[in-house]
């Protein structure tokens, strides 16, 4: 029933993290509700994207990592550009997933952590994306592995994918970035 | 017999567009005594109102009926116009062909047909009215200011820097109002001190300026120009013009009693000043509790004070003096928060208003600008102020917002957190209304700058547990039920009118809302005036406001006092009552019904039996020619000049004398 919201102390605290990570300051939201009113998958979220802010803004940690809305978000930065507050919601967004996974709580049906994962792999070992590699090891991993069959012909053919992955030589920059991205993450 | 012309406004397509103007005209012509009617565009433009000039010379007209819109629009300039035209003003009359008729319909057959009635009524009318002129009334060249807070001593200075004298009637036995007791000022946060006392010494010193403190205005009675004030001037025990405020007195009295002005989180004594800045310096004895004037015992302050000026024998004084204009600015009081019982006032000593706070914070108050339990005194850490107490409740409080709420609680939690910026402050509230020159931009520095934690709700109930102040609210935005322990919690209290207000509304003859709150002549157009001409309104009496608009209006008010008395005469409208003393039988119903005061009782011979008797008399100066008085005189002797009842049957008749031939 009761909620206690948490102490000063520890709110000011995970303000700190995200603003950290992102530079943002969750502080100046004042709960217009521009971002949920423009966000276009508002509709698949259990939270709208201002009761994130609004949870974040109280301290509620569970609630904010467990939602699923910060692993729906598209990063279409509508809520970032539109904000009467100069709040960039999407980079916030960013900084509750990054959160969320060095605390080790990503909900277990969320697919968007392992599409990240396996996107992120998947340039790392080629230096740039191959679409079959990871629509297939998606699907799998996702226990779905038939999902997008149907499709294959049809993209083999438009040249849309390739069965063989494309190698470009990931040099120094990738190596560089895959190396800031785990020091993120594991911080 | 009258000659009357009729003039028939188009107003542009206002009236045209429904009614046939025209047809109008042509119709009017065949009214009794009309000699000429025609229709015009524009009739209140300039050529419109040349031609009304040019047809009275050249039809040798006597009367003139302009239909058009509404007389509180163009009354007066056709009545200009007329004069102009070499008639008396009042051989006119106005048919109000527009608000009352082709703006209401849509008929256009009909909507003529009502138009051509309604000139019908005007040319009955104005074939019978008489000549009337205004007279003129001599004006007090003084200003009576009730209430001598910031409302009342702005008012003042600016009554003075205009050039005339003013007298400001204080209860209290130092001006300063509410503003002397608090701390800082939103947005700026100016020390209030610091800004208010330059004022209260500049009234002071002002050769033109009078103050009468620790006084109530005790009975008002005449009118604009000549109000007759008798003010109660209370006994203080001190002569004013011995006392240098040396302070001897005070420092010995042996009596301990809680300060008013602290909100009764200090001490002062039985002679005292309210605070050190007091204007005037001068104490005064609190008769209640003084030992000597009780028991006869101690006299200490008589027999410390160098200048002999205590006096225990003095009495309330009640004088008498004349007045031009009056502006009230008796301000306002604090609702009464102990009706919410789950917010514990009373049981809990750690439940305390913004007030309360405003003293705590002021580094010359009770705790010498500490924030403390008044529990135990101990600092406190934890604070939740809950907005709206008594505020936006039709339940149970005021309907109304009191608009500085959520200013004072946004500046409280910012000089909570410069206090000690170790301290927590939440802030339940409902909406922040912060609508102010750089008013928004300040609540978010507390917000953001300054990490006021607001929630979005009110609270249910304020309970103890294990030692602990328990706050259960709730926070709408999150949609989550909240408790938090609180060290002290700040009640923002609802700005209400004071208790009797009601009297002095009754003792001035001005409206009164629901609320209490003065009502204003009219709520856009004229906020500072009051229907009773003459008495204006400042500061929170009228509506709760903020120190910008009070101040705002204080000169507001005092401008148009000024207005009035640098008149050497006032005119005044000739369409009044008039008592026929040979009829009047003296039965004063008349007084009774009178929403201005304007009817007094007089004493006459009368003519015939060369008795004295008493009869009405109308007070041509308070009168506003409602006609309340004319419909409760029983034997018919008071008539209404410009409504007199000739007039009044004659547009009745004018109108059943055709619809009974018609039937």
């Amino acid at each position: 029933m009761k909620c206690s919201i948490a102490s000063d102390k520890f709110r000011r605290k995970f303000a700190e993290q995200i603003e950290e990570i992102c530079g943002e300051r969750i502080s100046l939201c004042y709960q217009c509700g521009k971002c949920s009113a423009g966000c276009p998958v508002a509709y698949a979220m259990d939270y709208l994207p201002s009761q994130i802010t609004r949870f974040a803004q109280l301290g509620l940690i569970d609630k904010v990592m467990k939602s699923s809305t910060i692993w729906i978000c598209a990063s279409c930065q509508t809520c970032s550009v539109r904000c009467p507050r100069g709040i960039d919601l999407a980079k916030v967004m960013d900084a509750l997933r990054i959160l969320a996974k060095r605390k080790g709580i990503v909900p277990k049906e969320q697919i968007a952590p392992l599409f990240d994962g396996i996107f992120l792999g998947s340039i790392e070992k080629y230096g740039r994306l191959n679409e079959l590699s990871l629509i297939t090891k998606l699907n799998m991993a996702s226990g779905r592995p038939f999902k997008d069959v149907s499709l294959l012909p049809i993209m083999l053919k438009k040249g849309k994918i390739k069965l063989k992955p494309q190698k470009s030589n990931p040099g120094k920059e990738v190596r560089y970035l895959m190396r800031k991205v785990e020091k993120l993450e594991s911080k | 017999m009258a000659r009357i012309g009729v003039f028939v406004c188009h107003c542009g397509t206002n009236i045209s567009a429904t009614v046939d103007v025209k047809k109008v005209a042509e119709i009017a012509k065949g009214f009794p005594g009309v000699k000429f009617a025609t229709d015009y565009r524009y009739m209140c433009s300039e050529p419109g109102q040349d031609l009304i000039q040019k047809m009275v010379k050249e039809h040798n007209l006597t009367r003139i009926v302009v239909a058009a819109c509404s007389p509180s629009l163009h009354e007066k300039t056709f009545r200009t116009c007329t004069q102009n035209a070499g008639l008396n003003p009042y051989f006119f009359e106005m048919a109000n062909i527009r608000e009352q008729c082709s703006w209401v319909h849509d008929d256009r057959e009909e909507a003529t047909l009502k138009a051509i009635d309604i000139v019908k009524l005007a040319t009955a009318k104005v074939g019978k009215n008489n000549p009337l002129q205004t007279t003129f009334i001599p004006v007090e060249k003084k200003v009576l200011i009730i209430g001598g807070g910031i409302s009342g001593i702005q008012a003042a200075i600016d009554v003075a820097f205009n050039g005339f004298k003013a007298v400001i009637v204080e209860r209290e036995p130092s001006i300063g109002g509410r503003m002397a007791m608090f701390d800082k000022t939103f947005p700026t946060l100016d020390c209030a001190a610091c800004i208010l006392t330059p004022k209260m010494v500049e009234v002071n010193q002002s050769d033109l300026i009078k103050l009468y403190t620790y006084s109530e205005v005790e009975e008002v009675s005449g009118y604009v120009g000549n109000f007759k004030v008798k003010i109660r001037r209370k006994a203080r025990l001190v002569d004013e013009n011995k006392c240098n405020g040396c302070g001897t007195c005070w420092q010995r009295c042996p009596v301990r009693l809680p300060s008013e002005f602290d909100m009764n989180l200090g001490k002062r004594k039985a002679i005292y000043v309210p605070f050190p800045q007091a204007v005037p310096n001068v104490p005064v004895i609190d008769q209640k509790h003084c030992l000597y004037i009780n028991k006869k015992k101690c006299g200490i302050c008589k027999k410390v004070c160098p200048f002999e000026a205590i006096d225990y024998e003095q009495e309330d004084e009640v004088i008498e003096e004349q007045f031009g204009a009056i502006i009230v600015a008796t301000g306002f009081t604090m609702f009464d928060h102990s009706i919410y019982g789950e917010y514990g006032y009373g049981k809990y000593k750690n439940v305390t208003t913004g007030l309360h706070f405003e003293r705590m914070l002021n580094s010359s108050g009770p705790t010498g600008g500490k924030i403390v339990r008044p529990s135990d005194g101990k600092e406190a850490k934890k604070v939740v102020f809950i907005q709206c107490v008594g505020s936006r409740d039709e339940a149970r409080g005021m309907p109304y917002c009191s608009r500085l709420c959520c200013m004072y609680t946004a500046k409280q939690a910012l000089l909570l957190k410069e206090h000690n910026p170790e301290a927590e402050a939440y802030v339940f509230y409902i909406d922040i209304r912060a609508a102010g020159k750089n008013y928004e931009e300040f609540v978010e520095r507390v917000q953001d700058e300054y990490g006021a934690t607001y929630l979005r709700g009110r609270v249910s109930k304020i309970f103890q547990r294990n030692g602990r102040l328990m706050v259960r609210g709730c926070d709408t935005l999150s949609g989550t039920q909240i408790e938090i322990d609180a060290d002290l919690v700040v009640l923002a209290t609802a700005l209400i009118a004071r208790p009797d207000a009601i009297k002095l509304a009754q003792m001035l003859h001005i409206p009164y809302d629901q609320n209490r709150l003065f009502t204003e002549a009219h709520p856009k157009l004229a906020p500072v005036e009051t229907v009773t001409t003459g008495v204006f309104l400042t500061g929170a009496c009228q509506s709760p406001k903020d120190i910008p608009d009070t101040v705002a209006t204080a000169s507001a008010a005092s401008v148009k006092a000024c207005g009035l008395l640098s008149h050497e005469k006032l005119p005044i409208d000739p369409q009044i009552a008039r008592v026929d003393v040979e009829i009047c039988s003296g039965c004063l119903a008349c007084k009774e019904v009178c929403p201005f005061g304007a009817i007094e009782k007089e004493e006459i011979v009368d003519r015939v039996t060369q008795q004295k008797r008493w009869v009405a008399k109308v007070a041509p100066s308070l009168c506003n020619g409602c006609g309340a008085c004319n419909t409760a005189c029983r034997p018919g002797a008071i008539d209404l000049d410009g409504f007199t009842e000739e007039q009044i049957f004659g547009q009745i008749e004018s109108l059943t004398a055709d619809k009974g031939n018609e039937r």
